[in-house]
């Protein structure tokens, strides 16, 4: 059967089971716009091409399945630079396709070329610049494979609109065909065998042990067993701001989020640790602060299956390259071995006792839980309690998305995460803009689910645009910008370490008017300024199934995120709270 | 990469990779603009096909330490095209460098510099009224002192290839070998 390379690409998207993509067509793309009127596969036209690469990484969120986006060349291909660098920074599968000039014009500056390849080099697992309609199928079926396997991340396939044209013989390659024109990748997956019983008997004799996770949890679909890991050895477990939902927050063994903004426990309970389990995550400095005075007492058990992560930050003492869930079940089935070949050691001779770690615990849970201050009148709204009620009034499990800043920390610290995919964000890269294209993409890819997101006023002004798309298409996601007037985050860096010089910070809560707006976008706008307001809100917003619900929440300008670690302190000195330490102004 | 420092062959820290790579179009891009984005840096670079045409192989000297070296390793064996790295310790490779180098060559040194090319075991590949073109393919070490003493004639010109290694061979007999095997 003969296809032209447009047809190809398109049915070799059909073949991997590609249900929707985000993009949005120009000169050099055009041949692949036209099969995809007769295909089943959903497109979705996005209004920026960011918008589409942040969409595609929200739908691989909340499905697993690597998200799909297809722009055209040159500026194109540049504006989807940032969602490629977010989901390469994150670990997200996605497939990005770019249109390129013809083949015989590659080099010559022609209209609307770029490297595309060159460019996105940096930040994707592999790209491919595509020169023969004949390898299409075989580059595509890599390209997934890639993309969602190892540790995962986004890839890029850039078409010259020659070979879009070019006829070719179509033939969907094999499993073999893919291994043999890969040489160079296969990913570890399963761990060393002594590794793993190494860390079951670093764990058994652990007094202090910390299980820190993170989003490795996730990618690699190991909710489940690390909750029986939890549950069997008593360890409680931190889960990281890519982690949340991986650990249920309710559970009694859930220590929340650590870090930066972490609560004191989490932060502290890693610095007082004797062993730290480290799960799939990899020793952020948002995490660690200073590295040298990070959890100095602690061994350290590492897990990741990206091998290049052990010994990145911190050597462990015992590395395990792995998929997460397929080690985490074997270090639980090396753990009941040890208990079950030494009953009288593990119960009770070698066994330590962690009843004084434990009773530490809580005992720091109780002294120290997340708070923050009501406002002493009715002006202002604390964005703190807008999280709170959104939290008691969604169901379990809602999916929320977040932008980035200080109403991203409010989220991860006062929401709770029951379950895991509920959480979307930008972590590794920090993309101011990410909310609303990623919730819209995780709408797509869970129809079934209420999906929120919460949006500073900063964030929401870069790519508000796609609730047009959101609106047009039918897609009824729930936006929340905690509107501060402010960039908070800076202000709030500005007002602790800048001696309150305020520099290119203030927003303005009226300009633009964001209730006029998100209807302009066809979409519900509200504006909440009293705290009693904020539930009827909520409320409104959840009856509303149609189309798009935008909530300008009118929050206190003033407030700061607390915990804090100041960037390149030491984890020690967390500041709890604006009555304490330095931050206290 | 600092040409006049003296020495530069023979730092503790250098250490030689032997990166087998697929022959595709881009892929020295790859490993080279890895090492820039993370940090690090090539003393030299050498890249060639080898006999099977589906591969080339890169050999890069790089002067860090263990930790770094580890990282690099890692780092660059995720590139997808990169098939296989082998870490060479110096003290078990042989290693080979080739120099061309253009000196001042009057009636008056001419003779001289030949008679030290031939020491050396080098060629005279191009001459002129003077100047001469003088090239040796040797251990960087032995290339060093080559190229200081051509200075000292004065050298108009002067390209070195970057190494290339390979492993040394086993000198240990093969029975004795079967033999300590079974003690140990
Ligand atoms: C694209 C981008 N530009 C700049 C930044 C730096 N930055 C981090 S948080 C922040 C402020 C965000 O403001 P807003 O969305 O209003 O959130 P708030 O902190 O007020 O909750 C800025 C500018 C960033 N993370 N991303
Ligand atoms: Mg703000």
């Amino acid at each position: 059967m003969k296809l032209t390379g447009a047809q190809a690409l398109i049915k070799s998207l059909e073949m991997e089971g590609v249900e929707v993509m985000f993009g949005l067509p120009g000169g050099c793309i055009l041949p692949v716009y036209d099969p995809i009127i007769d295909s089943p596969i959903r497109h979705i036209l996005v209004r920026h091409e960011q918008g589409a690469g942040h969409m595609a990484e929200g739908y691989a969120h909340v499905t697993g399945k690597p998200g799909v986006a297809m722009v055209t060349s040159g500026p194109a291909a540049t504006n989807i630079v940032t969602p490629l660098c977010d989901a390469y920074m994150d670990s997200v599968p996605m497939v990005v396709i770019t249109g390129q000039v013809n083949t015989f014009a590659i080099g010559s500056d022609a209209f609307q070329e770029c490297d595309t390849t060159g460019i996105t080099q940096a930040v994707t697992k592999h790209n491919w610049l595509v020169t023969d309609a004949a390898d299409i199928p075989l580059v595509v079926r890599e390209a997934f494979h890639i993309a969602n396997s190892g540790r995962p991340g986004p890839v890029l396939i850039d078409l010259p609109k020659d070979v879009a044209n070019q006829l070719m013989e179509w033939q969907w390659p094999t499993d073999a065909d893919v291994d043999a024109d890969l040489p160079g990748y296969k990913p570890t997956t399963k761990g060393n065998g002594r590794m793993i019983r190494e860390a079951a008997r670093m764990i058994a004799a652990a007094e202090r042990p910390v299980i820190y996770a993170g989003g490795g949890i996730l990618k690699a679909r190991a909710a489940e067993a690390l909750r029986e890991l939890a549950e069997l050895t008593g360890i409680p477990v931190v889960t990281t701001l890519m982690a949340r939902g991986a650990f249920p927050d309710s559970h009694p063994l859930a220590l929340g989020m650590p870090g930066m903004h972490g609560n004191y426990t989490a932060v502290t309970s890693m610095q007082k640790a004797d062993l730290l389990i480290a799960l799939g995550s990899r020793f952020d400095d948002r995490v660690t602060g200073k590295v040298d005075a990070f959890a100095p007492g602690a061994k350290i058990v590492h897990v990741d299956i990206d091998p290049a992560e052990l010994g990145k930050v911190r050597r462990p003492d015992v590395p395990i390259v792995g998929d997460c869930r397929s080690v985490i079940e074997e270090i639980t089935q090396a753990l009941r071995q040890l208990a079950a070949t030494a009953p009288e050691d593990a119960g009770s001779a070698s066994a330590p006792d962690r009843g004084p770690w434990m009773a530490q615990i809580r005992e720091w849970q109780t002294r120290f839980p997340l708070h923050y201050e009501m406002a002493e009148d009715d002006r202002f709204l604390k964005p703190q309690f807008v999280i709170e009620t959104l939290r008691e009034n969604t169901p379990e499990d809602v999916i929320l998305a977040s932008g980035v800043g200080q109403h991203q920390m409010w989220a991860s610290q006062h929401f709770r995460f029951e379950h895991p995919y509920t959480w979307v964000n930008s972590g590794g890269l920090g993309t101011m803009g990410f909310a609303v294209p990623a919730a819209i993409g995780a709408k797509v890819g869970r129809p079934d689910r209420m999906v929120w997101a919460v949006d500073g006023d900063g964030c929401f002004q870069m790519t508000a645009q796609e609730l047009v798309t959101a609106s047009a298409e039918r897609i009824p996601v729930k936006i929340a910008i905690l509107n501060n007037a402010y960039l908070g985050m800076v202000r709030q860096w500005q007002e602790l370490f800048y001696e309150e010089r305020y520099s290119e910070v203030y927003l303005s809560p009226d300009l633009p008017d964001y209730v006029k707006w998100a209807e302009a976008m066809g979409c519900v706008g509200l504006r909440v300024e009293h705290a009693e307001e904020v539930q009827p809100a909520i409320e409104k917003a959840n009856s509303i199934d149609d189309r798009p619900v935008v909530i300008d929440f009118r929050t206190d300008s003033r407030e700061k995120v607390y915990p804090m670690v100041p960037a390149g302190g030491s984890n020690d000195d967390i500041i709890l709270g604006p009555s304490q330490g330095e931050g206290g102004r | 990469m600092s040409p006049t420092s003296p020495g530069r062959h023979t730092t503790a820290r250098h250490h030689i990779l032997s990166v087998l790579v697929e022959n595709k179009a881009g892929v020295l891009a790859r490993v080279s603009g890895l090492f820039s984005r993370r940090g690090y840096n090539i003393y030299s670079l050498a890249v060639a096909p080898t006999d099977d045409e589906r591969f080339s192989r890169i050999t890069i000297v790089v002067d860090v330490g263990g930790t770094t070296l580890e990282q690099i390793t890692k780092q660059l064996f995720k590139l997808i095209n990169v098939v296989k790295i082998n870490e060479l310790d110096p003290a078990q490779s042989t290693e080979m460098e080739l120099a061309l180098a253009t000196v001042k060559a009057d009636a008056g040194s001419r003779g001289e510099i030949i008679e030290m090319v031939n020491v050396f075991g080098g060629h005279v590949v191009d001459v002129s009224h003077d100047a001469l073109t003088v090239s040796l393919a040797d251990a960087p070490a032995r290339v060093d002192d080559f190229e200081e003493l051509m200075r000292a004639y004065g050298i108009v010109e002067l390209q070195r290839t970057g190494r290339v290694a390979l492993p040394k061979l086993d000198r240990q007999a093969p029975r004795l070998r079967s033999v300590t095997g079974k003690v140990g």
